[in-house]
């Protein structure tokens, strides 16, 4: 009842119950009293009536004077508050019942805003350990993702499944040696959810993780396996396996961790150091047994003259081939022959650098630099180096109390050259000799390693010299200078269009761990678990049947409901036939772009080896599908994974709607870039799909079953349309 | 009657000199050249000790050791490897298929012949 009636309704009983005893009185009195009564009675009345009509009315007054007060305060009052309460609770936070009215009313508001205050406070503390926990959260992936990306080494980790929860930039790298080629810039080898076996041997993988189950049974707390493994592309990894798993026996293995590292090289030149000890040794040995037979031969004393010459010149051409075959060795294993210490390539110019730092740190000298050439480099153990150079400054300065030291650099062909050089005072060979075999340590620091260690792990050689003219003298330190650096060059990322508030791209996702793809058939697993590969094409035209073909493949993954940007793939393909000029002007792909890549014998098995283990997303997917099937036979694979289109989808979950790309862009208000490029087009598909799991869901299209059969309905529809 | 003495090897000069020392120390001297023809002249010379070398052109010296081996009218017959193959493998293999020694080059000529030496009057006694 609204406020407005109640009130009419407080005001007619307070009419009737200031009224009706007086009324009720007087009807009594007249009905009992006689006529001559009742004479009286009018007589009285006429006369007081007007009087108590009127303190009737003023009490009447009165009362719906007070009564119109309380119902302000009291039942008006209480329903603003109401709807006050509802601001507050909905519309804005900050709101606050005002404190006005009966103290009783006034109490209660106070009682209510208390209450908001605490709630306020509460959900800031709240908001706070949110934000604060999203913070820690971020930082630690970021940290996480930093320290992965440092590392050299190639790290995987992977569920119990062998399913890729985690890996690293370096990983991604090594795929090369696995074969995958150069020019698609992402490939199926190693990715989120993706299983190890494409790159491991199963049988392998297999016999590892039970071997580390085995060592695990005998009690080994942190038992690891290594073996080394030959790739199809023919290179040698290195695999060292860990399990992921508490140390308690019985603790199931959750997972494993692979460290990956290509061997290749170093067994190269192990196999080339055999081969020179093989060489020097082996294939001297004959050559030698001849010099010395003749040798013993020309001895005797009753040889004739013919055998005498002709064993001397069995000698002079026995000891030319032994000096051709040393010589032709140490120029062929000219790496091998040097110390086996991991050095690394390092520029002269920063280490000199580096060792001027260190230098003022730890001697009182006066230091300066003098460059001759930026870009002389050298294989080296920094370290080591910065250590021996700072023994030598230690003992010019504290031996020979020489104050100023030049750092210079220089280099010729062959060599680079580390002086310290210093004015005046001479040394002498056999003292620079000596200090070789000292064991190097500076201001207490004691280093196990002497200057000869240095030097011969570097291939170095130190000598003293003068430069006469200028009155200096040096301690020469001689490296053989490393002609070409080869850098490896930072793996093809496809040039996927990101946000900034997307951040960088991720390489794990620890969901996967409790990931089992067994765990039910493909078709009845629900649509947020599966893999997808996202994918669409370019063309030449619009008849695959006709002689039109690929010109661009883009795809991208989605793995357990997330976008996997940084593991798309994207690659232009020489159709070996002219390009319609109208198809140009749909996705600007001229013929010079296509000049030198790669044919469709060669693009189409990588992208399906992208696109194993997944379900195929593509907008109209039967147009791409036609162009991918009618390769099928020619390039002898298949794809037979299940496909889902979006456009039928769309059609099934928005009949009313346009189903174009860009419709659906916007209406799932999905950004675009880079529409027409099969990478972009791709992308934009793959987050419209990701926007229509749930509304599919709330429509009871939950597994990849439902999704086939309600594509199948519209697609019936259509047809029939 | 002079000890009668093989030597196998494709080296000429090792052939001549081998030919020339073993001659002046009395003992009488076939060469070959290759595994088959020493498998001929194992035959027809009848050596009491073969100087062989591992590395032969068309049967090496350890296949042509294996095969006298086999020859029981070898039995008596020493077979003393002269050879490049150094290494301990190789010689392994050598005194497993049945050579009585195993010298390798570069060798002394002096050693040389006392160890033919030994072995042929160790075979007659």
């Amino acid at each position: 009842m609204q406020a407005r009636w109640r009130f009419a309704l407080a005001v007619a009983v307070l009419a009737a119950l200031m009224t009706g005893p007086f009324v009720l009185t007087g009807v009594m009195v007249w009905a009992d009293a006689s006529g001559e009564a009742r004479a009286t009675l009018r007589l009285l009345a006429g006369q007081w009536l007007p009087l108590g009509l009127l303190t009737t009315a003023t009490g009447f007054a009165l009362g719906i004077a007070l009564l119109a007060r309380l119902f302000r305060h009291y039942v008006q009052g209480l329903l603003r508050m109401a709807e006050g309460l509802d601001v507050l609770r909905r519309a804005n936070p900050g709101f606050r019942v005002p404190e006005e009215g009966p103290r009783e009313v006034v109490a209660l508001a106070q009682a209510i805003n208390r209450i908001a205050d605490e709630r306020d406070r509460l959900l800031a503390g709240l908001d706070e350990r949110v934000l604060e926990a999203r913070r820690a959260v971020e930082e630690e992936r970021n940290r996480l993702a930093a320290l992965m990306a440092q590392l050299a080494e190639a790290v995987i980790v992977c569920n119990a499944e062998g399913r890729i929860i985690l890996y690293n930039e370096a990983a991604r790298r090594l795929e090369r040696a696995f074969g995958a080629p150069a020019t698609a810039a992402a490939s199926g080898w190693i990715g989120l959810g993706r299983s190890i076996h494409a790159l491991l041997d199963p049988d392998l993988v297999a016999h590892v993780f039970d071997s580390i189950d085995a060592l695990r049974g005998q009690g080994e707390v942190h038992p690891s396996m290594q073996v080394v493994t030959a790739t199809p592309a023919g290179a040698l990894i290195r695999v060292r396996v860990s399990p992921i798993a508490g140390e308690a026996a019985g603790e199931e293995i959750s997972g494993y961790v692979l460290m990956l590292e290509d061997v290749t090289d170093q067994i190269e030149r192990e196999a080339s150091r055999n081969e020179l000890l093989f060489e020097l040794t082996e294939g001297n040995r004959a050559a030698i047994a001849n010099i010395r037979l003749a040798a013993e031969m020309l001895h005797l004393p009753d040889v004739d003259e013919a055998m005498r010459a002709r064993f001397h010149a069995v000698i002079v051409r026995e000891v030319e081939a032994v000096s051709e075959r040393l010589e032709a060795a140490s120029r062929a294993f000219a790496d091998a022959l040097r110390a086996r210490w991991p050095l690394e390539p390092m520029r002269g110019a920063d280490l000199v650098r580096a060792a001027e730092a260190y230098l003022r740190r730890r001697l009182d000298v006066a230091l300066k630099l003098e460059i001759l050439d930026e870009e002389l480099w050298f294989d080296a153990d920094h370290f080591s180096l910065l250590q021996a150079l700072a023994f030598l400054a230690g003992r010019l300065v504290e031996d020979y109390g020489v104050r100023t030291l030049r750092l210079r650099l220089s280099g010729d062909d062959r060599l680079v050259y580390l002086d310290l050089m210093w004015s005046g005072g001479s040394l002498s060979n056999e003292i620079v000799t000596g200090w070789e075999l000292e064991p190097l340590g500076l201001g207490g620091t004691r280093s196990p390693l002497t200057l000869r260690d240095v030097l011969e792990r570097h291939g170095a050689a130190m000598w003293f010299d003068r430069e006469k003219a200028r009155h200096r003298a040096f301690v020469r330190l001689a490296l053989p200078r490393k002609r070409s650096v080869r850098r490896l060059p930072p793996p093809a990322t496809p040039a996927v269009p990101t946000t900034q508030e997307e951040g960088r791209p991720e390489f794990y996702d620890f969901d996967l761990f409790a990931w089992s793809a067994e765990a039910t058939a493909l078709e009845d697993r629900p649509l947020t678990e599966l893999s997808y590969t996202v994918f669409d094409t370019e063309t030449t035209g619009l008849d695959p049947a006709g002689g039109d073909e690929i010109i661009q493949i883009g795809a991208t993954r989605i793995v357990n409901g997330r976008l996997l940007k940084h593991e798309s793939f994207e690659q232009l393909i020489d159709p070996r036939r002219p390009l319609d000029p109208a198809s140009i002007a749909v996705h600007h792909i001229t013929p010079e772009m296509l000049e030198g890549q790669p044919t469709i014998a060669e693009v189409l098995p990588a992208f399906h080896r992208f696109a194993q283990d997944t379900v195929l997303v593509a907008h109209n997917a039967a147009f791409d599908m036609r162009f991918l099937q009618l390769k099928e036979e020619k390039l002898g694979i298949r794809f037979d994974q299940p496909v889902l289109d979006t456009l039928l989808l769309a059609a099934f979950i928005l009949p009313n709607q346009e189903h174009s790309l860009e419709a659906l862009a916007r209406y799932f208000g999905v950004r675009v870039f880079g529409r027409h490029t099969a990478l972009g087009d791709a992308l934009v598909t793959a987050e419209i799909f990701l926007k229509m799991i749930p509304l599919l869901a709330e429509k009871g299209v939950v597994t990849l079953r439902q999704a086939r059969e309600a594509s199948q309905q519209t697609y019936y529809a259509r047809l029939r349309y | 009657m002079a000890k009668k003495v093989l030597v196998v090897d494709s080296d000429e000069n090792i052939v001549i000199a081998l030919d020339f020392l073993l001659r002046r120390a009395g003992y009488e001297v076939a060469v070959a050249r290759d595994g088959e023809e020493a498998l001929a002249l194992a035959d027809s010379f009848a050596p009491d000790l073969i100087l062989l070398e591992a590395a032969l052109p068309r049967m090496d010296g350890f296949e042509l050791c294996r095969r006298l081996r086999q020859d029981p009218r070898y039995g008596e017959c020493k077979i003393l490897f002269l050879t490049a193959r150094g290494r301990d493998i190789d010689r392994a293999k050598g005194l497993a298929l049945g050579a009585d020694g195993y010298l390798t080059k570069p060798f002394s000529t002096k050693e040389l012949l006392e160890h033919v030496e030994r072995l042929l009057t160790a075979g007659a006694a």
